[in-house]
C-alpha cells in the first residue's frame, strides 16, 4: 500500500500515456488525434516533474538551504520548455486541421485523404 | 459581439490582467514565473477582449505590422544579450557586479532583492514581449480563419 | 581569425537564428524583396566560411568543446565540480561531417528558391522557416547535451512541417505537413520520456557524462529502445516509413532537400546515442543485427513500392527510403563486428566508411533529383508521368541534371554512388553473402525505375500542350549545378574524400572514449 502511495504520480503518468496511445492508434477523428497527443504530452510532463521530488525536501529558492534535502529544480525547467514546445506544436496541428476541413469538408481521417499508394 | 455588461466588464478587467501579467514577467527571477508564464497571462486577457468584442472588430483596431515588429524585437533583444557576452563566452552573464541588476543576494531565506541576477530579468522581458506578440497572432489568425477571413502578412 | 575559430560552433547556430527574425523586419521596411534576397545570401556565405574553418580546425586539432556562460570556452568541468553543469556544444569529426553536408545542401536550396518563390504570398515566412530549419539542424549536429538534442529536434520538426504545408491552397500539401508534424510530435515525446528515465537514474543530462556514469540497468535498456525507436521513425526506416512519401512529395521549392537532410540528422542522432552514449556496454552483435534488418527491409520495401508510382516526386521519395537502408546496412555491419578486432580491421571499418560515405552521396544526388522534379512542376504544373512527354527538347539543362542524378543513384561509374555502393557490396559480402545479393538486386531495380521515368517524361514526341515550355530561370540552374558539380567531384576523387572526411568520422564513432575524455578530463 505504501509503495503505491509513494509511486502514485508515476502510476498516474503511465495511465495517461496508455490512454493517449489508445486514442492515437484507434480513433479516426482528427480532433481526437490532437487531443490524444495533448494527453501524451501531459503524461510525459507529469513524469518529469514527479521524478524530481525528494521526500521531506525544501523549496529550491534559497541560496543556502537551512538543513536537509532540496527538491530538484532542473526537471521543472525541462518541463517548462516541453510545455512551451507542445503549445506551438498543437497550434500548428489545429491550423492544419482547419485547412483540411476547408478543402475536403470532412475531418475523418479515412475520408479526407488525398495521397494514396 | 456580446452584451453591454460583458463588454463593460471586459474593458475594466483588462487593466488588472495586464498589470498582473507584467508583474509575473518582471519577478521571474524571484517568484515562480518568468517570460512564458507572464506572457500567457497577458494573452489570456487579450483573448477575453477578442471574445467580448468580435474578432473582426478586434482586427480593425489592431495594426498587424505591430505584432510582427514586437515579435522580432523580442527575439533580437534576447540574441543581443547573448552576443553581449561574446568577449568571454556566449551567454556569459556580463551584468553581474555592475550597478544595473548586478547585486549578489545574501544567503538564507528572505523577501528577495529585485536588482539581482544579472541579465536574466532583461531576458524575461524579451521573452515576454515575444510570447505576447506570438500567441496573440496565433489566436487572432485561427479566430479569423475559422470565420472565413484571412490575416494579412 | 582565432576568435572566429574559437567561437565558430555557436556563431554557426546563432547567426541563422538572428537572420530568421531579422528577415520579417526587412520585408516590412522599404528594402523589400531584393534586400531580403541579398541579406540571405550574405548570411549564408558567412556561415559557409565559418563551417569551412571549423572543419579544418577539428581535423587538425581534435574535438572542440564550447561551454555556454563559463569563464572560458573549454572549461566544461570547473574547479571542484564532479559533473559538467552547463550546456555544452561538442564538435567532433562526425558532427562536422554532417555539418558540411547540411551547409552545402542549404546553399543550393536557397539559391534555387530565390526565383521559385516569386509571386507567392508570405515569402518572409518561407525564408524565416528555412533559416530556422538550418539552425536547428546545425544545433542537432553540434550538441553535447541530451535535452538540447530534444529541443533542436522539435524546432526542426516544426519548421519542416511549416515548410511542407506551405502551399495551403492545395489539399494534399496540408495533409503531408499534418502527417509530418503528428509523427514528429509523438516521436519527440518518446525521446523526452527516455531522457526523463536517464535523468532519474544519473542526475546528469550531458552525453559525455552519461556515457561516463552509465551502468547498463534494465531501465537503461528501456531508454535505449525508446530512443532508437523514435529515431528510426524520424529517419523513415521501414516498417515505420509511412509518412515519408506524403511529406517529401508536397514540399515546395528548395525545402524538400532540407527536410530530407533533417531525416539524416535523426540518423546521426541514432549513431551518437548507440555508439557514443551506450558505447562499450551494449551487446553490439544483437543491436547490429537489428540495424541490419531495418536497413534491408527499408531497401526492399522502398524500391518495390517505387517501381509502380506515377507521381515523379513520390517515386523519388520511396527511393529515398530505400537508399536510407543502404546506410543502415553499412553501419549495422560495422556495429555488429565492433567487439571483434580482427573482423573490425578486416571489413568492419570499411563497411562503416561505406555507410557514412553513402550519406553524403545520397543527400547530394537525391536533392538534385528532387530539384529537377520541382523544376518540371514549375514549368508544366503537374507531377504525373502519364501526362508528360518530350520535355528534353525544351528543357536541356533539367534533362542533363536528371541524367546525372539517375546514373548516380544507380551506382554507375564515374559518379559518386558507385564508390560508396562498391564499398558496401564488398564488405557486406565478407559478412554475409545473402545481404550483398539483396543490395545488388535493389540497385538494379532502382536503375530500371529511373530509366522508365526518363523514357516517359523526357524522350519521345513533343506533346502539343508543352510546345511553349521554356527552360527554368537562371537561379534554379545555378542551384542545381552546385550539387551536380559536387556529385562529379565526389565521383572522380572518392579516395580523397574518404581519407579526409569520412575516415575521421568513422574513427570518432568507434572510439567513444575520446569523446568522453574531452569533457570529463582527468576526473578519476
Amino acid at each position: 500500500m505504501e509503495n503505491i502511495a509513494h509511486n502514485f504520480p508515476f502510476v498516474a503518468s503511465a495511465l495517461l500515456m496508455g490512454v493517449a496511445f489508445y486514442i492515437i492508434l484507434f480513433k479516426k477523428n482528427l480532433i481526437k488525434l490532437i487531443m490524444g497527443i495533448g494527453m501524451l504530452s501531459s503524461g510525459v510532463n507529469l513524469f518529469i516533474v514527479a521524478l524530481g521530488y525528494r521526500t521531506g525536501g525544501n523549496v529550491p529558492i534559497y541560496t543556502d538551504v537551512p538543513e536537509g534535502l532540496m527538491v530538484l529544480s532542473v526537471p521543472q525547467a525541462l518541463t517548462l520548455t516541453s510545455i512551451v514546445i507542445n503549445v506551438a506544436v498543437l497550434a500548428l496541428m489545429l491550423t492544419m486541421v482547419i485547412h483540411t476541413y476547408r478543402h475536403t469538408g470532412d475531418i475523418d481521417s479515412e475520408k479526407s485523404r488525398k495521397l494514396k499508394g | 459581439m456580446l452584451s453591454k455588461i460583458v463588454r463593460t466588464v471586459a474593458n475594466q478587467l483588462i487593466l488588472f490582467i495586464l498589470i498582473f501579467g507584467l508583474y509575473v514577467i518582471a519577478h521571474g527571477h524571484l517568484t515562480p514565473g518568468g517570460g512564458f508564464q507572464g506572457g500567457a497571462v497577458v494573452v489570456s486577457g487579450v483573448v477575453m477582449l477578442m471574445v467580448a468584442f468580435s474578432s473582426q472588430d478586434f482586427k480593425k483596431s489592431l495594426n498587424e505590422r505591430l505584432l510582427t515588429i514586437m515579435e522580432s524585437t523580442g527575439a533580437l533583444i534576447f540574441a543581443a544579450l547573448g552576443f553581449g557576452g561574446l568577449g568571454t563566452v556566449f551567454f556569459y552573464n556580463f551584468l553581474v557586479g555592475s550597478p544595473i541588476f548586478g547585486r549578489i543576494p545574501p544567503t538564507g531565506p528572505g523577501p528577495g532583492d529585485f536588482w539581482t541576477a544579472g541579465f536574466i530579468p532583461l531576458m524575461n522581458f524579451a521573452v515576454g514581449l515575444k510570447v505576447i506578440a506570438g500567441l496573440s497572432a496565433v489566436i487572432l489568425a485561427i479566430a479569423l480563419f475559422a470565420r472565413g477571413e484571412e490575416m494579412e502578412e | 581569425m582565432d576568435f572566429l575559430v574559437t567561437h565558430a560552433p555557436i556563431l554557426i547556430v546563432a547567426l541563422p537564428l538572428v537572420a530568421a527574425f531579422v528577415i520579417p523586419l526587412i520585408g516590412i521596411g522599404r528594402a523589400g524583396d531584393r534586400g531580403r534576397n541579398i541579406f540571405s545570401l550574405v548570411i549564408l556565405g558567412l556561415i559557409v566560411f565559418l563551417v569551412a574553418i571549423l572543419a579544418e580546425n577539428v581535423h587538425a586539432v581534435g574535438i572542440r568543446v564550447y561551454t555556454f556562460g563559463a569563464t572560458a570556452p573549454e572549461l566544461a568541468l570547473p574547479h571542484g565540480y564532479m559533473v559538467p553543469v552547463r550546456i555544452i556544444f561538442e564538435v567532433d569529426s562526425m558532427s562536422i561531417f554532417m555539418g558540411i553536408i547540411v551547409t552545402t545542401v542549404a546553399l543550393a536550396a536557397l539559391i534555387y528558391s530565390l526565383h521559385f518563390m516569386k509571386g507567392q504570398t508570405g515569402q518572409a515566412r518561407f525564408y524565416s522557416l528555412m533559416f530556422l530549419l538550418y539552425a536547428a539542424m546545425m544545433g542537432l549536429a553540434f550538441t553535447g547535451d541530451m535535452f538540447n538534442l530534444f529541443v533542436f529536434l522539435e524546432i526542426a520538426s516544426i519548421a519542416g512541417a511549416g515548410l511542407a504545408a506551405y502551399r495551403t491552397n492545395m489539399a494534399d500539401a496540408v495533409e503531408g505537413g499534418f502527417k509530418y508534424i503528428v509523427i514528429s510530435a509523438i516521436s519527440a515525446l518518446l525521446v523526452l520520456f527516455a531522457i526523463g528515465i536517464l535523468y532519474a537514474q544519473y542526475n546528469v543530462l550531458n552525453i559525455a557524462a552519461l556515457a561516463y556514469y552509465m551502468q547498463y540497468t534494465p531501465l537503461d535498456m528501456l531508454a535505449l529502445g525508446l530512443l532508437a525507436g523514435a529515431f528510426v521513425i524520424k529517419l523513415a526506416g521501414a516498417p515505420l516509413h509511412m509518412w515519408a512519401p506524403d511529406t517529401y512529395t508536397v514540399a515546395p521549392a528548395g525545402s524538400t532537400p532540407m527536410i530530407l537532410a533533417a531525416s539524416y540528422m535523426s540518423m546521426y542522432a541514432l549513431y551518437r546515442v548507440t555508439f557514443t552514449m551506450y558505447g562499450g556496454q551494449i551487446d553490439t552483435t544483437a543491436i547490429g543485427w537489428i540495424v541490419i534488418i531495418v536497413g534491408v527491409l527499408s531497401m526492399f520495401i522502398g524500391v518495390m513500392m517505387a517501381v509502380h508510382q506515377t507521381d515523379i516526386k513520390r517515386m523519388m521519395a520511396y527511393h529515398a527510403i530505400s537508399q536510407g537502408g543502404y546506410m543502415l546496412l553499412g553501419v549495422g555491419v560495422g556495429l555488429a563486428v565492433l567487439a571483434d578486432p580482427v573482423a573490425l580491421a578486416n571489413y568492419g571499418r570499411d563497411a562503416m566508411n561505406g555507410g557514412i560515405f553513402h550519406i553524403i552521396n545520397h543527400v547530394f544526388y537525391k536533392s538534385l533529383l528532387f530539384m529537377t522534379a520541382e523544376a518540371i512542376f514549375f514549368r508544366i504544373g503537374t507531377r504525373d508521368t502519364n501526362k508528360m512527354g518530350g520535355l528534353a527538347r525544351n528543357m536541356k539543362w533539367t534533362t542533363a541534371f536528371y541524367v546525372i542524378g539517375a546514373l548516380a543513384i544507380s551506382g554507375i561509374p564515374p559518379f559518386n554512388g558507385f564508390a560508396s555502393k562498391l564499398l558496401i557490396y564488398e564488405t557486406v559480402l565478407k559478412f554475409s553473402p545473402v545481404l550483398s545479393v539483396i543490395a545488388m538486386f535493389v540497385s538494379l531495380v532502382t536503375l530500371a525505375s529511373f530509366a522508365k521515368v526518363f523514357y516517359a517524361a523526357f524522350t519521345g514526341p513533343e506533346l502539343p500542350a508543352f510546345r511553349e515550355v521554356r527552360e527554368v530561370p537562371k537561379s534554379m540552374i545555378i542551384g542545381m549545378s552546385i550539387l551536380a558539380a559536387c556529385i562529379i567531384f565526389l565521383g572522380l576523387f572518392p579516395g580523397l574524400v574518404v581519407d579526409n572526411i569520412v575516415a575521421p568520422a568513422t574513427d570518432a564513432l568507434i572510439n567513444h572514449t575520446a569523446y568522453v575524455n574531452a569533457v570529463m578530463g582527468a576526473v578519476p
